[in-house]
């Protein structure tokens, strides 16, 4: 698990007490400037806390390299970066940037069809609608198979009803592989629907931690 | 062979006329740039004037203290105005950077170019060692200049892209990648486009130079060859350590953005 001992960041978090199990589906729920994001990236140093220290395996993360706890806990932003190139192209660069390769293109297809794409592998990226490339961003992280997803605000470009088949696909694969997911959102409906552990932040402070 | 024409005086004076007619000019159209035309003729004056008498004083009086300080004072002076011609904000760091990486790369073409290519003897001879010098470290600070500029530029405009390949664990050199290579191009085009025309759209001052003062024309384009290359490989070598060094400043020892 996640453990949080009096973590300050800047002025714009403050916890005195959190843990975030892992192998379960926690939704980080709160208002927009509540620090939701800024958490996140603190369990995978994108930025380290000024004061305190965050446990993972009870290991203080300021211990740990970074770029090996990244490729551990992968993080998919609210708006993530889509290369040019193709569909291939760009779900392969997860696995590049973290130097691993893949053996063929059968779990290539296989995730396409989890994330609801329906696109050859070939196409340009050019030809995709913006919640397509989210779509695809979120395939990209599922192919790198890390232990832990933080994901934030995965569905914020979808429609309603992609949102519901992707954002179940994706719990699914989680739950199937024994996986962590951390996921930031607004939507009280999907921290509802989905969610083992449920954190709530307002204005930088953990207000309720609850498991269901 | 003809015989060397020294300039006279109303022939210099005949040049600053062709200027005066350009401010003419220049004030006719409305241009507002005469203060600086004007400004960058007399000090290019003043400036060569004095580098001529510095430099006749060096060769009579030839010495590797002399020319080691003339060198020292070349690079002091280029990496200044390296800082003070980047329109953009740097940190601490990337200056020592950008001054490492002029006096080495310089220096190190520069012994190169001395020591194996020319077999310069005695080493120091400052007729050799100075115009070389100046125009190795002038190309290398025109390539970092331009070279600081788009590094600076793109690891601030470009910090998302940066911060997802981060977040999809790429170590800070490949994440900066695209960035840096960007920044090595726009240092070493000039350089190599320069190339691409030399002889046929222009030819280059040096050798122009050398073919007015009475040198033979092949005597003038062996060493504007050389030249030529070592700039390339003065260029290429400062701004690779620029940028290999550069890009580092931006990162935490954590490998976080700053």
């Amino acid at each position: 698990m996640f453990r949080f001992e009096d973590i300050k960041y800047k002025e714009i978090l403050d916890i005195k007490q959190l843990t975030i199990p892992l192998h379960q589906i926690t939704c980080i729920v709160g208002e927009s400037g509540s620090g939701k994001t800024t958490l996140l990236r603190l369990l995978n140093k994108m930025i380290s806390a000024t004061e305190g220290e965050i446990y993972y395996h009870n290991t203080p993360l300021s211990s740990m390299d970074s770029i090996a706890l990244r490729r551990e806990i992968v993080m998919l932003p609210q708006t993530p970066v889509i290369f040019t190139g193709t569909v291939k192209d760009n779900l392969l660069i997860g696995l590049k940037f973290s130097e691993k390769t893949l053996q063929n293109d059968e779990k290539l297809i296989e995730i396409l069809k989890m994330i609801d794409l329906n696109k050859p592998l070939e196409e340009s990226i050019e030809n995709l609608s913006g919640g397509e490339k989210q779509r695809l961003a979120l395939g990209r992280v599922v192919l790198m198979e890390p232990e832990v997803f933080l994901l934030d605000e995965p569905s914020s470009a979808l429609d309603e009803d992609t949102e519901k088949v992707v954002i179940e696909q994706f719990v699914h694969f989680s739950k199937q592989h024994n996986k962590t997911l951390i996921m930031v959102t607004h939507s009280k409906a999907i921290a509802q629907a989905y969610s083992d552990y449920q954190v709530e932040i307002k204005n930088g402070q953990v207000v309720s931690q609850k498991g269901e | 062979m003809d015989k060397v024409m020294d300039l006279q005086i109303w022939q210099m004076a005949a040049a600053y006329i062709f200027i005066i007619i350009l401010l003419f000019i220049v004030r006719l159209r409305g241009i507002a740039r005469e203060k600086e035309i004007l400004i960058s003729s007399v000090r290019m004056t003043l400036q060569l004037i004095l580098t001529g008498y510095v430099l006749m004083y060096l060769f009579d009086n030839s010495n590797p203290f002399l020319t080691i300080l003339m060198i020292a004072v070349m690079e002091v002076f280029a990496v200044y105005n390296i800082f003070k011609r980047v329109n953009v904000n740097l940190s601490q760091k990337l200056k020592k950077i950008i001054a490492i990486s002029m006096v080495v790369g310089t220096t190190a073409s520069l012994l190169y170019f001395i020591f194996v290519v020319i077999n310069l003897s005695p080493w120091y001879n400052p007729r050799y060692f100075i115009p070389i010098a100046g125009m190795l470290i002038g190309n290398s600070m025109t390539g970092i200049s331009l070279g600081v500029n788009r590094l600076v530029d793109g690891m601030t405009t470009q910090k998302h892209l940066i911060e997802s390949s981060l977040m999809l664990g790429a170590t800070p050199k490949v994440a900066s990648k695209e960035i840096v290579d960007n920044a090595f191009d726009s240092a070493i085009l000039p350089t190599i486009n320069s190339m691409v025309g030399m002889g046929i759209v222009f030819l280059p001052g040096m050798m122009t130079g050398q073919i007015l003062s009475g040198t033979s024309p092949v005597t003038a384009i062996g060493y504007q060859i050389a030249i030529m290359l070592g700039i390339l490989g003065s260029v290429a070598l400062t701004v690779i350590l620029f940028v290999q060094l550069g890009y580092k400043t931006f990162f935490n020892e954590q490998q976080q953005l700053i």
